[in-house]
């Protein structure tokens, strides 16, 4: 059953076994194995629900409505741009389908460092297993479109190695649109996966509801109480809807479940909500190239490359992760620098650019300690991130690394997104320019699609906010199961380690009150 | 897109001071507060629509073939807005109260006639001077600017045949 909560016309109360907050790679896997396991499950999701025949692959009509602050979401100095999915299915809607499993270097970090035993690969395998076969994840056996050939071809010439992306598509058309919704059901989201399984087996789903609190008393929380929105998606509407439940299963991502907790004001003993909140910022270098690139076209990441995360040891200098993004005349007009006569003879030239993005591995060095959530007067999340010169140092090599690259595949002239940059056309002069470019918030560009951390999992009460298995340190019946929990960033997209780390907790979670249902 | 008052009046800057006054009256006029939001169609006023319009020619110069086309970038302007939390909202409505009110005009953006009579290349100087300004509000001032008036028009398959994109494929029939 389906609730659009932006047309109640009065309260709406709603009672179950588990109540989720959010529908993206967290809520959608968890409301999967917990309704499978007989458990009433109500879903509570902020954004709309729409589905393939609502998706134009129309920027203007997606970022609105299938984004967080249509797909302009700052952090708190508004130095970083945020890509955040806000739609049934969260950001696995409009993701580029990069599917990794956390790296080993990472889970080892976890081990060592937050006291994460259990999280080895070889424990965690059969979880990733179980859904890359639930959401057909295999490596692209296509080849490339042109804009990650360059990156492949560009790489190969320098010695450095790059593989192929695997993907979470079934029958995928390569048209190039996922960012927008995929068009053809071929991207195995949460919105046609696990969400209508979860369905099917009676779990209820309300969209245009923003969780605002969770309600507790001694160790253990109630309801969720949420406020209905309006239409627009936007303002709130009069009308509350609440969720009484015996578990509270919060999948909000890493900015929403940080907030919803402090919103709750649920005791935080050590202040630890919204701490260590990890971006993999990003920095963007843009080519253009003589022969057509057609970077909209085609799956847009399926060549990657981790060299520059292996050159050095995972908690010295940033590493970083290469891959390419997909460029639309919305995306590209916002992120590409400068204006006038100058930026529209960079935009005419559209068919021809190409671009590689540098991903940050950050929260591995007491020098990246990440950012922290925290609420504005009107309850809503901001994450301040100030980018520190660690993390600046990475930037900046990456931007090297990435003209490198570019003009060894042939590159006319390279880019770097940085107001003080222009087109470059030889790596010399690129190099000696990048040198140069001061490393700071708004004159470089700086973006993030992946959101991590915050109510990092660990055994220490102090050092984490949930326990090894996802529950919450101080109320015994709410667990986060979503990328907040991780304790540092993944050092790869994160979707698939959300889907693992989620089926592996949701499931001992369903095991651990399985047996209980009956008794609600 | 902040423009902190408090952080610029500590600064001791004279546009700073102006940004402040301009703010706050800006919050206060009957005009904005009178205003909820989801009843209202648009969120740019006549005054707002004219600041809009008089920078997207500089702004998106050698992009807009035709008067109409700014006529088209104010409203994608407009939507954009209208997409944005409420927050951020009423961050913009404080920026265009300073490029509104007279004094943070002139001192803030160096915009010392009204916009509808200032040159193409006083607005150019002034984003140039918001662009690289050594005040990270300013900076972001400017971001908020080219993200808003870039979307709003290559967001529009009008723009589109300029620059090679021939829109997506047909898929829905």
């Amino acid at each position: 059953m389906i609730h659009d909560a932006s047309l109640l016309t009065k309260d709406l109360l709603l009672e179950g076994d588990v109540a989720i907050v959010g529908t993206g790679a967290g809520g959608g896997t968890a409301a999967e194995i917990l309704s499978h396991a007989g458990l009433r499950v109500i879903l509570i999701e902020e954004g709309a629900l729409r589905s393939a025949r609502d998706f134009h692959m129309l920027e203007r009509e997606a970022y609105p409505d299938l984004y967080q602050e249509s797909a302009a979401r700052k952090t708190k100095d508004k130095g970083i741009t945020i890509l955040q999915g806000r739609t049934v299915g969260g950001s696995t809607t409009v993701n580029w389908t990069s599917s990794f499993r956390t790296p080993p270097e990472t889970l080892e970090y976890w081990r060592t460092k937050f006291g994460l035993s259990g999280y080895s690969p070889d424990a965690l395998a059969p979880w990733f297993e179980r859904m890359e076969q639930r959401l057909n994840i295999h490596p692209w056996p296509l080849p490339p479109n042109e804009n990650n050939a360059a990156l492949q071809r560009g790489a190969a010439k320098l010695g450095i190695a790059t593989h192929v992306i695997p993907r979470n598509v079934k029958g995928c058309w390569n048209l190039g649109y996922c960012g927008m919704g995929c068009p053809t059901n071929a991207k195995q989201s949460m919105l046609i996966t696990t969400i209508p399984s979860a369905l099917r087996s009676g779990a209820v789903l309300v969209t245009r509801a923003r969780a605002e609190r969770i309600s507790f008393a001694g160790s253990r929380a109630s309801e969720v109480v949420a406020r209905a929105l309006r239409p627009d998606g936007i303002t709130p509407s009069p009308y509350a809807v609440t969720v009484r439940a015996a578990h509270i299963v919060l999948a909000g991502g890493a900015i929403g479940t940080p907030a919803l907790l402090l919103r709750s004001e649920v005791p935080d003993p050590y202040a630890r909500i919204g701490k260590r909140t990890f971006l993999h910022p990003v920095a963007v270098s843009t080519a253009l190239f003589g022969r057509e690139i057609r970077a909209f076209s085609g799956a847009p990441q399926s060549i990657y490359s981790d060299h520059f995360l292996h050159t050095q040891s995972i908690d010295g200098p940033i590493g970083y992760k290469l891959e390419v993004p997909p460029i639309h005349p919305v995306l590209m007009s916002t992120a590409y620098t400068g204006f006038g006569v100058e930026h529209a003879r960079v935009m005419a030239q559209a068919p021809h650019a190409q671009a590689i993005i540098a991903l940050m591995r950050d929260g591995f060095h007491e020098s990246s300690p990440g950012g922290s959530v925290g609420l504005r007067g009107d309850g809503t999340p901001v994450l301040d991130y100030p980018i520190t010169p660690y993390v600046w140092d990475g930037l900046r090599r990456s931007l090297d690394t990435m003209a490198q690259i570019q003009f060894s595949a042939g590159a006319r002239s390279v880019m770097p997104l940085h107001e003080n940059a222009r087109a470059y056309r030889s790596f010399d002069e690129a190099r000696a320019a990048i040198a140069a470019l001061p490393m700071e918030i708004l004159r470089m560009r700086v973006m993030s699609a992946h959101v991590m951390g915050g109510s990092a999992m660990g055994t220490d009460e102090k050092a984490s906010v949930v326990d090894a298995g996802g529950r919450f340190h101080h109320l015994e019946n709410v667990f986060v199961f979503d990328g907040s929990v991780f304790p540092t960033s993944v050092g790869a997209n994160p979707q698939l380690s959300i889907y693992g780390i989620t089926a592996r907790n949701a499931s001992r979670l369903a095991e651990q009150i399985g047996g209980n249902r009956l008794t609600h | 897109m902040t423009i902190s008052r408090r952080r610029l009046l500590a600064g001791g800057i004279a546009a700073g001071a102006a940004l402040a006054v301009a703010g706050m009256i800006y919050e206060w006029s009957p005009d904005s507060t009178s205003a909820d939001p989801f009843f209202r169609f648009t969120v740019l006023d006549d005054e707002d629509r004219a600041i809009v319009a008089a920078i997207a020619p500089v702004l998106l110069a050698g992009a807009l073939p035709s008067r109409d086309a700014i006529e088209q970038v104010v409203r994608g302007t407009d939507v954009a807005i209208v997409g944005l939390p409420l927050s951020v909202r009423a961050e913009i409505r404080q920026l265009f109260g300073v490029l509104r009110f007279p004094p943070s005009r002139m001192l803030a953006a160096g915009i010392w006639h009204p916009w509808h009579s200032a040159t193409e290349a006083e607005i150019g100087q002034f984003l140039q001077r918001w662009r690289y300004s050594g005040i990270v509000q300013l900076r972001s001032a400017y971001d908020a600017l080219h993200q808003l008036l870039m979307a709003a028009w290559y967001g529009n398959g009008e723009s589109w045949s300029a620059i090679g994109y021939s829109g997506p494929p047909r898929v829905h029939e």
